[in-house]
């Protein structure tokens, strides 16, 4: 029931592997955060990643694009093992974009500048080319009138979509996002929600730790449940969620599902 | 002020040798500083280890020692060089310490989600410091090391021992031609003065343009 789901048997047609996690491991100190992680994610496929708090879902979400070093195991990019170091870490980290729970926009840039910065200096687009595309992109989640805002005069929803801007700008082949509607008022979760939902159904491929079960339900292909370090469950969402298998994956979802 | 005006070109000689002691070390201690701070907060752990070692050794040694040292040691080594460049060698590293150490408590203000988020775009170490997390730091940093370079410019004076033309070595002039010591000072004094004021106009003008510019 565990690990390696095999091509996926909902997923996209023609399953071929786009991140894979071989025998990954780490520690933090005495704690095994990380235990012997086997997941691969197809491309564009929809995984999201459910489990309870220090259960290491930040971790692993963090450990794809190496911004956290793993000790043991290997993590392949679209075939490529992520290097330790260097151009090669950065050019593979260019191919994935990640959405934090904290948005993270650069504080001292406006909006438009955040979404091009990147392009510009990375992608080596020129100035007019990069801010052409990254009005487009605001246009897409609805920003197109805050370009020249600082993040710190949006909203969280607004800076969280943003982000996403701003992910999208480097034509990423997947997008990582942690909790990226955990630190939103109520309100706010829609608006974001509704961009992954719309990124889901255009086919990019995403990995998202998130407590929305409502998202998990309707727009993932599997759901990983995560606990103490380890993959529990890898399955599709109405089998996970209608008959979880482990006995943890029942006391979290009955947790999580009474409010 | 006839101590001044007699031994003006004395005086206006020591200034501008302090002035370009000064000048000449601070552009060495920033550029070193900020160096040795990318070090230290480099991924790499050689570099790392070079930073605290560099920072460490420089910043808990007497100044008037490393001078010693530089002006002694380095002509063991047949590196013998104008006692100016030993002077601003030795100032100049002695500083860098003292400005690294700001700007890491500056780059340590900076979230660590800032950097984080300028890694996961594919940016590099460098470009992650320069376009992202140093221009950030820059607000909290301008003041201390206003108050790093202001302490280079008075302990410039020590060069006077050894053999360097600036403002502090006057006096030994000035005093074997019988003018009164208190005076001799108090000129002295004024010129330090000027520089060091100088030097706190100019960091409090930055501390307002980065204040206004968000
Ligand atoms: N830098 C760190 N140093 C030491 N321990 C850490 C560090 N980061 C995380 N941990 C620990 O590792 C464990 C897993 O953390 P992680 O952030 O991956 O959990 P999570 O599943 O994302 O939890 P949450 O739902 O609270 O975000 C936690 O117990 C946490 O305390
Ligand atoms: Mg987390």
């Amino acid at each position: 029931m565990t690990a390696a789901p095999g091509p996926a048997p909902a997923g996209p047609s023609a399953f071929t592997p786009l991140i894979e996690m071989r025998g990954v491991n780490k520690h933090y100190g005495d704690l095994h955060v990380l235990q012997d992680i086997e997941l691969t994610v197809g491309r564009g496929e929809v995984v999201v990643i459910i489990g309870p708090s220090g259960s290491g879902k930040s971790t692993l979400c963090r450990a794809i694009n190496r911004l956290e070093p793993i000790e043991r195991g290997t993590i392949l990019i679209d075939g490529q093992p992520l290097p330790a170091e260097g151009k090669g870490l950065a050019r593979l980290r260019a191919e994935v974009g990640m959405v934090f729970q904290s948005f993270n926009l650069f504080a001292h840039r406006t909006v438009l500048q955040n979404v091009s910065l990147a392009q510009i200096k990375v992608r080596g687009r020129p100035k007019a080319e990069a801010d052409a595309k990254s009005r487009s992109l605001l246009e897409r989640v609805g920003l197109a009138a805050q370009a020249d805002k600082y993040p710190a005069q949006l909203s969280g929803g607004q800076q969280q979509r943003v982000a996403i801007a701003r992910a999208l700008a480097m034509d990423p082949k997947a997008l990582l996002f942690d909790e990226p509607t955990s630190a939103l008022d109520p309100e706010m979760i829609n608006e974001v929600l509704d961009v992954m939902r719309q990124l889901a159904r255009e086919g990019m491929t995403m990995v998202v730790v998130t407590h929305e079960m409502g998202f998990a339900r309707a727009s993932a292909n599997r759901v990983v449940f995560m606990a103490d370090g380890r993959i529990i469950e890898d399955r599709a969402p109405e089998e996970f969620f209608s008959a979880p298998e482990s006995e943890r994956a029942r006391d979290f979802l009955s947790k999580i599902l009474k409010h | 002020m006839k101590t001044l005006t007699d031994n003006w070109s004395t005086y206006w000689d020591g200034f501008l040798g302090t002035l370009s002691l000064f000048a000449v070390s601070a552009v060495l201690s920033l550029v070193l500083g900020v160096l040795i701070a990318g070090f230290r907060v480099s991924p790499v752990r050689p570099l790392r280890v070079f930073g605290t070692l560099w920072v460490t050794v420089l910043r808990n040694t007497p100044l008037t020692l490393l001078f010693f040292i530089v002006v002694l040691g380095l002509p063991r080594f047949n590196i013998t060089l104008p006692f100016y460049v030993f002077a601003v060698l030795a100032l100049g590293c002695y500083t860098s310490a003292f400005v690294c150490e700001s700007m890491r408590s500056g780059i340590n203000t900076v979230p660590p989600g800032q950097g984080e988020a300028a890694r996961s775009l594919g940016m590099s170490f460098g470009q992650t410091m320069s376009l992202v997390v140093l221009p950030q730091a820059y607000r909290s940093v301008v003041a201390p090391i206003g108050s790093v370079l202001i302490a280079l410019a008075k302990n410039s004076a020590i060069a006077g021992s050894f053999s360097v033309v600036e403002l502090l070595g006057t006096y030994r002039t000035i005093n074997e031609l019988g003018y009164s010591i208190i005076w001799t000072f108090v000129w002295i004094a004024v010129g330090y003065l000027i520089i060091t004021l100088a030097i706190s106009a100019v960091f409090n003008l930055l501390e307002r343009r980065v204040a206004v510019s968000r």
